[in-house]
């Protein structure tokens, strides 16, 4: 198969499900290089295991899955770590190592994987911490981290080995305003600066919308809509009109299955739930 | 009728399944140590945490074990005038069965769930998760080296516990009870060998530093990642712990004789 | 991280202290030295009865230790004990002419090998076969006896 040079990661017709249910029912998202990708729907939806199946963390049932126009679910172990370190990821808790100092954390990536020197370690992790504006907190733990300045670092970290690509996990869930228009604007001016490509899992419409270049949105399994920002906002679709604008009742019940109030109240409620 | 034994076949199955893939992880897990031996200080700091700090808890449980061995056996043994023996009963209690046994379930009741809390909570705030992204091996970063450190020490500490109860035998029988020092010392030389009953006590202790490292490892890998999933495998650590202990020690002293 | 070289020193306290404490059990507890430890011969008594010797059971020249007895086996021809005993090295001036005997410390203790020196100007070596032995004394017989005698005596 070609590569196409424009696209980073190409997904086909990508099966998965974890025990009997189906999270993925076929799905084709295409990532291109250099612009940030997002990737949003319901909670529950499997986003973050859409991330992992990327990593090559998790085997999808059926499907492709490239990245360089390699294949990552076929990949042997020691190629797979190859193409690991050309990305970064960004967990939903920041995922720094608890028992390492903030410095200690970005340098770990280096330690483990290049021979450098201690004085070029230094000056990398300064570097990146400088990207972030943490510089002045690297000697802290990351117990003494706000949620977002642990997003930071764990950003300086994921971009440590300078990766082509870097995935964020909700990056927006539970930040205050500020540290939320840091990140957006983080990752903005990063992917452009260093030329990196991001994708973006959130279920933040506005943050997300703001930001992203192009848009997927998957519910139960199944591509719901894709596009623009605009082209999302300007949806036909009732179930994408709902989503975008957080309307409580739609498509998307607020109720969950249930018999009718009345006959629940009477006590003839027979559904078999 | 058939239902039934679907449910047979399929616990079967699944039973299999999970022993295989427990045991392919300890052999991705031994495999790790080969890394290792560049990489000394990752053992090191293991040791630490997992040796050091259990070292105080195993010489205050020793030493107070070896003192109610020699107060009970004195008390015993005096009946039959053979207080003399006392050394003897101590010493071999001690290297057979108290210090290795004992050991272990002080061991995996400080190191063990210390160990299974410390994976598991690295896996419910996704840092093995996010190890495997930057591409490294958690089996062999973070699990090997524990694995290793606590093989290393369980038969340290075995050790220490029972010099320390030896010696805490000798304080209560020869200088509280006035049994003959050199009775205490020269019975216990000439009964105690050193390959049936030293040797075997130096394996036991390693069998059960490999199997109680590996279940309070393999509970926090493996441990469902919320709160409640680390608490519940750090009880099953201690609990699964101490029964393997104790089963196994009955089956090892069954071969060893 | 703590300071890493306090980590590295209490790991090599908590290392020394395990090996010391493995050295205290070999040494102090289990007298490893005695087993094949250091230069050693052999010798050999026959005995007519050798109940209640085991192998390790010490052989001593006036109460103190010199060796331990290895083996005990049966002759298929003269169904006699053979016990073979090996003594360290230090101990080479044993006459040839010594007798042994298996003796009891204590009441209720346990049974030894007691060699009394006799005057020869050769010394035991390795292999030697001590002639003049002593058997053990089994209580049963003793009392059998004393009680035949006692009966005897009455008449």
């Amino acid at each position: 198969m070609s590569v196409n040079d424009n696209n980073l990661v190409r997904i086909r017709d990508l099966h998965f499900s974890r025990g009997r249910s189906k999270i993925f029912d076929g799905i084709d998202i295409t990532i291109p290089k250099g612009k940030i990708t997002a990737i949003m729907g319901p909670s529950g939806t499997g986003k973050t295991t859409l991330l992992k199946l990327i990593g090559g963390q998790l085997k999808p049932q059926k499907g492709s899955i490239q990245f360089h126009g390699e294949e990552i679910p076929t990949m042997k172990t020691k190629k797979l770590y190859e193409a690991r370190k050309k990305m970064g990821m960004l967990f939903q808790s920041g995922a720094l190592l608890t028992d390492m100092s903030v410095f200690d954390n970005i340098a770990f990536p280096l330690r483990e994987h290049t021979d450098l020197p201690e004085v070029m370690i230094r000056d990398l992790v300064l570097m990146k911490l400088q990207a972030v504006g943490l510089r002045g907190a690297r000697d802290l733990r990351p117990s003494q981290l706000s949620g977002g300045m642990a997003r930071r670092v764990a950003f300086a970290r994921a971009i440590a080995l300078d990766p082509e690509m870097v995935m964020f996990d909700e990056p927006f869930t539970g930040q205050d305003p500020i540290s939320m228009g840091v990140l957006v604007q983080l990752i903005r001016s990063m992917n452009d600066s260093l030329g990196l490509t991001s994708v973006i899992v959130s279920h933040d419409i506005q943050e997300t919308l703001a930001i992203a270049d192009k848009i997927y949105i998957i519910s139960q399994g199944k591509i719901m809509g894709h596009g623009s920002p605009e082209q999302m906002n300007q949806s036909e679709s009732p179930w994408i009109s709902q989503f975008v604008h957080g309307d409580a009742d739609g498509p998307v019940r607020f109720h969950y299955q249930a018999c009718p109030y009345k006959e629940d109240l009477m006590a003839e409620c027979h559904l078999e739930l | 009728m058939f239902d039934w034994f679907a449910v047979i076949g399929r616990n079967t199955v699944d039973f299999l399944a999970r022993l295989g893939a427990e045991f392919l992880l300890f052999l991705q897990t031994v495999k790790g140590f080969y890394a290792l031996i560049w990489r000394p200080s990752l053992v090191i700091q293991q040791l630490f945490s997992i040796g050091v700090r259990s070292m105080l808890i195993i010489i205050v449980s020793g030493f107070f074990v070896g003192m109610v061995l020699g107060l009970q056996g004195y008390n015993t043994l005096v009946d039959f005038g053979a207080e003399e023996s006392l050394g003897v009963m101590v010493a071999l209690s001690l290297v057979r069965e108290l210090g290795p046994v004992v050991t272990a379930l002080l061991f995996a009741g400080r190191a063990g769930s210390a160990l299974t809390a410390e994976i598991g909570l690295m896996k419910a705030t996704e840092q093995l998760s996010g190890l495997e992204m930057m591409a490294i091996n958690p089996v062999e970063r973070i699990l090997a080296p524990r694995l290793l450190a606590g093989i290393i020490s369980m038969p340290l500490l075995a050790a220490m516990f029972s010099s320390v109860g030896i010696f805490g035998g000798y304080l209560v029988g020869v200088d509280l009870l006035g049994v003959d020092t050199g009775s205490y010392w020269s019975q216990m030389q000439s009964n105690v060998d050193f390959h049936k009953d030293i040797v075997n006590g130096v394996i036991k202790s390693a069998v059960f530093g490999v199997v109680v490292t590996w279940i309070a490892i393999y509970e926090g890998y493996t441990c469902l990642p919320t709160s409640e999933g680390v608490s519940r495998s750090t009880t099953r650590t201690v609990v699964y712990s101490a029964l393997t202990v104790l089963g196994l020690d009955f089956l090892l002293t069954a071969i060893m004789l | 991280m703590l300071n890493s070289r306090i980590v590295e020193i209490s790991v090599g306290i908590f290392v020394a202290f395990g090996m010391a404490a493995l050295l205290v059990l070999a040494v102090n507890v289990s007298n490893v030295s005695g087993f094949g430890g250091g230069d050693h011969y052999t010798i050999v008594a026959n005995f007519d009865n050798a109940s209640g010797l085991k192998a390790r059971s010490s052989v001593s020249i006036a109460g103190v230790t010199i060796g331990r007895v290895s083996s005990i086996e049966v002759d298929p021809v003269t169904y006699e004990a053979v016990v073979k005993m090996t003594i360290d090295s230090r101990f080479k001036e044993v006459p040839i002419d010594s007798s042994v005997g298996i003796y009891t410390a204590g009441l209720l203790g346990e049974k030894y090998v007691g060699i009394e020196p006799g005057g020869a100007p050769d010394y035991l070596e390795e292999g030697s076969v001590i002639r003049l032995t002593q058997s053990s004394i089994v209580l049963e017989k003793l009392i059998s006896q004393f009680l035949f005698s006692q009966s005897s005596n009455k008449k």
